[in-house]
């Protein structure tokens, strides 16, 4: 079996700051991702650099490419790089408004990526956003309503399907649940996961939030200052974490 | 004569703008950055139009200025003036006799051939500007022909209107490469861009200059289940009977009544020559009385 | 089925001076198919640990670990989400579930992530529930919202959702009245009859005369200097 991911030795540096330095892991076709870690200890670096959107200095990051198999896509072409992020990858952003636009309905927002490869056929275009927004339960009657008058779990459900819409193989999410009330945060997490489930896609999910990779990552990666200093089974690093700053992680999650 | 430089424009600027022009019309629909000058005259009337115009005119061409069709604007008159006063060449009105037609907002109703050069003024020469703020994005959409985004729009305004309701500035793809904004014609003029003539477009305070080569394919993008269409207004020319011209709407009373004429005044007027009379129009001769 | 061969785990408190706890000094355990082996032995004696570890939630320190084919102890972290798919059950004392999911979808789980149709995983949900007298009302509610008794069983159903090849079964009557009891020892008793290869804890030494067919000290398998 192939993993759909391959990470060797990525390093990023600002300068002198180490962003994330000597990451290797790889993500098998179904698995879910987690990466926790504090504010600044370059989760988020890795996930850019994972997603392209960051040029990372060195390493390599191999995805199982639907035509040509295990392909690095740091030195993969630009356009090639792109239309994977339309096509077999989906970003999911804290913060709605950087992964949506604001300014276009959200059929608009969900067709976009369809026709971002080529659909050209309004009908299908609108029934198939149709679809996804309701399987992210918002009502068919807010189709050509903008995302501004959405609610904020609204508008992460909403760029939810705008990603899901092309059948993405792999979703990197950063803070899916971040800045959300508690109850819309359930409700998501339950449904990022059927849909994770029944679509049998992988994600990688940058967090700090340990109750949420809990819920649903298979595996974990802890991070510190740049550095993976543990990775396992997201219940045995949780439970028997091995490394002192997981321990520590693990050991000020507060209880309710 | 003035003592101005021919036509306005100092000898290397308008070999620059000239390059400029070479380029876009190498690259059909691509938008070639310029060093856009500073006119003696706003943005926004015409200042990447006149320095086309400017690179293009010889002593020996006829120039024709229109703007939304009709040669008597205050701003068509403006911009023949200045070419009069700084070039000295000959003006006309008449589509058939000038060599260079510089344009806001229309194509002349008669064809073109391939002796002439038609100028469009562009305000905004980045189609998709208004879904895409970033022009270091937009360039790269460009450049990996990733256009997704512009079926967004009339995805839209099918959305929003029942139909496509853009009905200027409708994009436009060409020669099977470059999505481009044909500036703010009404779509109704779409289908005439695949022409004889060679076609300039500039854009001054943007600072861009594009252009469609004589017989370049141009197809306005639709949908497959909403085609193109290019629509106008309903009816006939009051004046000239014209049935199948672009059609100005004109308030005619404080009651609201209204008339609907030709937008191209010199082809309704042809017309009129000819002998075609509207439902509200005087034969000529007559009205001259 | 499970084969444990000088297992060892401590835990090191790197937060707390570096403390090293032993906390197994030399496991060995053998269950076959069919089996139901009793683990027992004093509260912190090591028996659920010993079953974390045989699940892969705890990590083993040396030794061998053997589920089916499966060396747990050295096992890539996706084998051993395969095992928890397809080969080993595990019922905790605790649910740990999604707030706000249906009790009926959170039984159907383990089914719906082997891909059976939704409408069959469903089904043998409300089997399942309707067995250990979970109101129907409450289907449809979460069940952490549920008193400890039922949400035990909702544990338990879930559990017993997919015939596994092997079971673990922490306290799995614990905080049951009789009726309740009887049917998920008779839950136990059918899996054996399949063949099915268990380890439990039962507190309730009557619950474990009947259903187990050994049992095991693990005060056996304590660390020989902490002992």
């Amino acid at each position: 079996m192939t993993p759909l991911l391959d990470v060797q030795n990525l390093s990023k540096y600002y300068g002198q700051r180490i962003g994330c330095k000597d990451v290797s892991f790889d993500l098998y076709p179904g698995e879910v991702m987690g990466i926790v870690g504090e504010s600044g200890s370059g989760k988020s670096t890795l996930l850019n650099c994972l997603a392209g959107h960051l040029e990372p200095d060195s390493g390599a990051v191999l995805f199982d490419t639907k035509t040509d198999g295990l392909k690095d896509t740091v030195t993969m072409s630009e356009p090639e790089r792109r239309m994977l992020g339309r096509t077999d990858w989906a970003f999911v952003h804290q913060h709605a408004r950087d992964g949506l636009r604001m300014g276009v309905s959200a059929g608009g927002n969900v067709g976009e990526r369809l026709m971002a490869v080529g659909a050209r056929h309004y009908g299908d275009i609108r029934a198939q956003a149709a679809d996804w927004l309701g399987r992210v339960e918002i009502r068919a009657d807010r189709i050509d309503d903008r995302p501004t008058a959405f609610s904020g779990g609204m508008q992460q459900r909403l760029q939810i399907a705008r990603n899901l819409v092309t059948g993405p193989r792999l979703v990197f999410m950063d803070e899916p649940t971040g800045g959300l009330d508690v109850s819309v945060q359930a409700r998501l997490l339950d449904m990022i996961r059927e849909l994770v489930r029944d679509l049998g896609l992988s994600a990688i999910i940058v967090t700090h939030d340990l109750a949420v990779v809990r819920l649903l990552a298979d595996r974990l990666i802890v991070m510190k200052d740049g550095h993976v200093v543990e990775t396992g089974l997201t219940d045995q690093v949780l439970d028997d974490p091995q490394h002192s700053y997981s321990q520590l992680l693990v050991s000020s999650v507060l209880q309710v | 004569m003035s003592d101005y430089n021919f036509a306005y424009l100092d000898e290397q600027t308008k070999r620059m703008i000239r390059r400029a022009i070479l380029k876009g019309l190498a690259i059909p629909g691509y938008q070639v950055p310029f060093a856009s000058r500073e006119m003696p005259m706003p943005y926004g009337w015409g200042t990447g139009g006149v320095q086309v115009t400017a690179a293009c005119l010889t002593p020996d061409d006829t120039l024709k200025v229109i703007d939304q069709g009709a040669d008597d604007t205050t701003n068509a008159v403006s911009i023949r003036r200045f070419f009069e006063k700084t070039a000295a060449v000959g003006v006309t009105q008449a589509t058939t006799q000038a060599s260079v037609i510089q344009t806001r907002h229309r194509i002349p109703e008669e064809p073109l051939n391939e002796d002439q050069i038609l100028v469009y003024q562009v305000p905004i020469p980045e189609p998709l500007r208004f879904l895409e703020p970033r022009e270091t994005e937009t360039r790269k959409m460009h450049a990996l022909e990733e256009y997704g985004l512009i079926h967004v729009k009339l995805f839209e305004d099918i959305s929003q209107h029942g139909q496509i309701a853009t009905a200027y500035a409708y994009p436009v793809k060409v020669e099977g490469r470059y999505v481009m904004d044909p500036s703010p014609i009404p779509r109704f003029d779409n289908p005439k861009m695949e022409m004889a003539a060679i076609q300039l477009f500039g854009a001054g305070r943007e600072q861009r200059i594009y252009a469609i080569p004589p017989y370049t394919q141009v197809v306005s993008l639709d949908f497959d289940d909403y085609p193109f269409e290019a629509s106008k207004a309903e009816g006939a020319c009051a004046l000239c009977a014209a049935d199948h011209t672009y059609l100005d709407e004109v308030i005619v009373d404080d009651d609201g009544g209204r008339m609907f004429v030709c937008s191209d005044t010199d082809y309704c007027e042809s017309r009129r020559q000819a002998g075609h009379v509207g439902a509200q129009g005087t034969p000529m001769g007559k009205d001259a009385a | 089925m499970i084969t444990v061969k000088n297992a060892t785990k401590s835990f090191v408190l790197h937060n707390q001076g570096g403390a090293v706890i032993p906390v197994m000094g030399n496991g060995n355990l053998t269950v076959n198919p069919g089996e139901c082996v009793g683990l027992t032995g004093a509260s912190g004696a090591g028996k659920s640990t010993l079953m974390r570890m045989i699940y892969g939630n705890y990590l083993t320190q040396s030794g061998e670990i053997r589920v089916g084919d499966l060396d747990v102890a050295q096992a890539e972290p996706r084998e051993i989400l395969q095992m928890r798919k397809h080969t080993l059950g595990y019922v905790s004392q605790f649910l740990r579930v999604v707030p706000r999911v249906p009790t009926l979808n959170v039984v159907a789980e383990p089914l719906l992530q082997r891909g059976t149709p939704r409408d069959a995983a469903l089904e043998r949900a409300s089997e399942l529930l309707s067995l250990l007298r979970i109101p129907e009302r409450l289907w449809d509610l979460s069940p952490l919202t549920f008193s400890g008794g039922e949400q035990q069983r909702v544990n338990i159903a879930r559990g017993f959702a997919y015939d596994y090849p092997a079971l673990l079964l922490d306290e799995p009557t614990a905080s049951l009245d009789g009726r309740n009891r009887e049917t998920v020892l008779g839950l136990i008793e059918t899996a054996k009859a399949r063949g099915t290869a268990i380890v439990g804890i039962f507190h309730d030494k009557a619950a474990r005369k009947q259903v187990c067919t050994r049992e095991i000290d693990v005060i056996e398998f304590a660390p020989k200097a902490a002992a």
